[in-house]
């Protein structure tokens, strides 16, 4: 047994963590015994099996480690902290396939109603929301957080800040996933899209998320280099601003303190505007700016050349944040929301295409000099493609926030489509291209198992990702044109149900692409977990240089 | 100093580069949404909008339980399509005390923010049930569930406390009789279906789901589709009187 020397004691971080958790579990076994609702009970019993957990995985990494911290430096170099980026990079593909896969189901559903089995648990209405937040929140969230602690440590040439802050984010996100996850299938949520999470999964998100920003924020304070590097202002920017939007939208009463219900503060209009400025701001900086980050340090790094311009990439930064808050009224277009703000919805929506294409330009012209490589990299290809679907998703939406053509494309697939093109194409391939890059360099290999293998992913997931698109936006307009379609005698001509008929051959098309894209991304999981397993590890370059005397 | 290199205070500041973004993402959402807390011209003053009866209220908590809101939007818009298919187009005072909004974003399902009164409650139990053995081509799913499950009438007064703290004005005397409030709507018969009906003026009265006893999810889900779009009525609605 090794005797702990005399010196070794447990940081402040560690006693306070154990004892707060401590604290927690108490609580959470009190809130189980207590509460009003079934799924109230499960999730404080979660909560008090999580804590209790923590404090013994504390305790238990206090006495293995060695007495002193680990180092800041190891020969001049930075020890550069992994350990949480390769478990979020982990997450992210296993919530990936996941969330793709209940994509797949309720795809499904609607093609063949008799798929939800008449059982609550896994009906559309239930099932939809885990969808979306397992593939935006789960999938998404987790790449940003691997990403974003990889960037920030690289950039500013410094160690992540803390030690046990980082694993409290991506460990206490991730619980954060499991109680909002669980809770949709049981039936907890608040009604509002992309923000179902009840009051309490809220108010833990919003504690992991203020150490997230403390621990980006105190790693960028304390960087080895003059400048931040563009990267991480669109990391910086995601994060505060995703905090904002979260507050701002979550403002629940809960029922009790023991029950999973709350009703949020705003009602009927202001909650409508709230949602919509929340969940549009969910696409501009979660789905957007975040990605963006990840657009212009992994593109450069790996086309091995400088961004296009440094300039531009200022105007696209403040541009870009300033004018997508105001987008969120496009949401809205003849509703009962007043038409003034409809309107300064739909004119930001329009002028936001440009900052949009300022961005694309400016990753796509990072391969001048370098377009040869899309030939043999197909890494390199996936986030070139993405930022291609970027450039095409960002021309439509803009379109659709035209008020005559919303009119047209609200309520029908077409936004379902618009937002798959952005979700898949843009946020999925840069995503898959990131973990392709990550992945290597984290667990410090040489290269992928099989770039073949990238090949076959990329280009089944982009037959997917056109047999989805398409499909959606032939039946959005058709759908679109049917309702408001009239005979020659001046009757409305289709009734619903026969618009509803006439989408089907389109659900089984869309199901299919769907499918093709699940398959990709279990050849990448495949591919990666190879890359890991067998790959060959990669030899640290000796650090033999010496400052000039 | 060109602009270029008085940018740099952002990028070689990080607090500096937090405090500008905080400022310039608050701006839209200021100047957007709280006007929407003081224009009086937003919410119009209508006749006949009230809060929901403790059974509307329970059935509503199943509608956003179950997420109806995915597939059926709670929002006509003014198009001539829209208020011939639907009828009159929706106006903010309907949701008015709606905690949260349930307009929706897609209509994989028709519109349902006037399909009170327009079908029979057999109807809907029936179509609840199994959407097919009403419309074939349907792809709802089907919620056979609800009638297994009876509601508290005990919980809602906690329920309607909570609403009435964020705004919705229910009376100390709605609350104090809400457990029985929420039996006597779905029961007729029952002793307090009038105070019930004096509590809530114009809430219908009926055993929604055809079935004796403690109300189900059921019966709460069918009262509250059966109110949707009734309170006001617009054969007498001046939408002059609101021009301010």
């Amino acid at each position: 047994m090794s005797q702990p020397s005399i010196s070794k004691s447990m940081t402040i971080g560690e006693s306070g963590l154990a004892l707060v958790f401590a604290v927690t579990a108490f609580l959470c076994v009190v809130a189980s015994a207590k509460a009003l609702d079934a799924p109230f009970a499960f999730h404080a019993a979660l909560g008090a099996a999580a804590s209790a957990a923590a404090v013994f995985c504390i305790i238990n990494r206090y006495f293995d480690r060695p007495a002193a911290l680990p180092p800041a430096e190891i020969n001049g170099r930075p020890n550069y902290n992994m350990g949480p980026i390769k478990f979020s990079s982990f997450m992210a593909m296993f919530w990936g396939i996941a969330g793709f896969l209940v994509g797949l189901i309720i795809a499904s559903e609607l093609a063949w109603p008799a798929l939800n089995f008449d059982l609550p648990w896994i009906q559309f209405g239930r099932l939809r929301p885990l969808h979306t937040s397992a593939v935006i929140f789960a999938f998404g969230g987790n790449v940003l957080i691997a990403t974003s602690f990889y960037v920030v440590q690289k950039s500013c040439r410094v160690r992540l800040a803390g030690e046990l802050a980082p694993w409290f984010v991506v460990l206490g996100y991730n619980f954060f996933i499991l109680i909002a996850g669980t809770g949709y299938l049981l039936g907890v949520t608040q009604g509002k899209e992309y923000a179902e999470p009840e009051w309490y999964s809220d108010l833990w998100l919003t504690i992991v998320w203020v150490v997230y920003l403390l621990v980006f924020l105190v790693t960028v304070i304390k960087r080895q280099e003059p400048h931040i590097f563009v990267a991480n202002w669109f990391f910086l920017a995601f994060i505060v601003t995703i905090a904002v939007l979260h507050l701002g939208n979550n403002l629940p009463l809960p029922v009790s303190v023991f029950g999973s219900k709350s009703y949020v503060a705003w009602g009927g209009i202001q909650d409508a505007m709230f949602q919509w400025w929340y969940g549009h701001n969910a696409v501009g900086f979660f789905l957007t700016a975040g990605f963006l980050a990840i657009m212009y340090y992994f593109i450069p790094k790996r086309a091995e050349r400088p961004i296009y311009s440094y300039r531009l990439s200022i105007i696209h930064f403040w541009a870009l944040i300033f004018l997508y808050i105001w987008a969120g009224p496009h949401h809205l277009h003849y509703t009962a929301l007043p038409d003034w703000t409809q309107t300064l919805g739909m004119t930001f929506s329009v002028m936001l295409w440009m900052p949009s294409w300022g961005g694309m330009i400016n990753g796509l012209m990072t391969l001048s000099g370098a377009w040869d490589k899309l030939r043999t990299d197909p890494v390199l290809r996936m986030l070139v493609v993405s930022v291609a679907f970027y450039g095409m998703s960002t021309f439509e939406g803009p379109m659709m926030s035209i008020k005559v053509v919303n009119s047209l494309s609200h309520y029908t697939d077409w936004t379902i489509g618009h937002v798959h093109s952005g979700a898949l194409g843009w946020v999925g391939f840069v995503s898959f291209g990131a973990l392709y890059c990550l992945v290597p360099w984290a667990w410090n290999r040489k290269g992928l198992y099989s770039l073949k293998l990238v090949n076959w992913h990329f280009w089944i997931a982009t037959l997917g990702i056109v047999l989805y698109i398409s499909a959606m936006w032939v039946s959005g307009i058709l759908q679109g044109l049917m309702w408001r379609a009239y005979t020659s005698l001046g009757f409305l001509e289709y009734s619903f149900i026969e618009t509803v008929e006439a989408m089907h051959p389109f659900y089984i098309i869309r199901a299919a692409g769907g499918a093709l894209f699940l398959i990709g991304s279990l050849i990448m999981a495949y591919n990666l977990w190879m890359t890991v397993r067998v790959g060959e590890q990669e030899v640290q370059m000796p650090v033999a240089l010496q400052p000039a005397e | 100093m060109s602009f270029w290199t008085r940018h740099q205070v952002f990028e070689k500041n990080s607090i500096i580069l937090v405090v500008g973004i905080l400022l310039v993402i608050a701006i839209g959402g200021l100047v957007e949404i709280t006007p929407l807390f003081y224009l009086k011209s937003t919410i119009e003053k209508v006749d006949g909008v009230r809060p929901y009866t403790p059974l509307e209220l329970a059935g509503r908590n199943v509608y956003v339980r179950e997420g109806c809101y995915l597939c059926h939007s709670q929002m006509i818009r003014p198009l001539r399509d829209e208020v011939e298919r639907y009828g009159h187009f929706s106006i903010a005072a309907e949701s008015m005390y709606d905690h949260p909004f349930q307009w929706g974003s897609k209509r994989t399902g028709p519109d349902l923010a006037r399909v009170g009164a327009k079908y029979s409650d057999d109807w809907h139990v029936t179509h609840l049930t199994n959407p097919r053995a009403i419309v074939p081509q349907s792809v709802m799913p089907g919620y056979p569930f609800l009638s297994a499950s009876e509601v508290d009438p005990d919980a809602i007064a906690d329920h309607m406390r909570t609403l009435r703290t964020v705004g919705v004005p229910y009376t100390d005397d709605q609350i104090a009789n809400a457990g029985a409030d929420l039996k006597a709507q779905a029961d007729p018969d029952n002793s307090g279906a009038d105070a019930f009906s004096k509590r809530y003026v114009k809430a219908v009265v009926r055993n929604f789901d055809g079935k004796p006893g403690t109300p189900t999810e059921m019966d709460a889900l069918i009262a509250y589709l059966q109110m949707l779009g009734t309170l006001v009525d617009f054969k007498i609605y001046n939408e002059k009187v609101n021009l301010r």
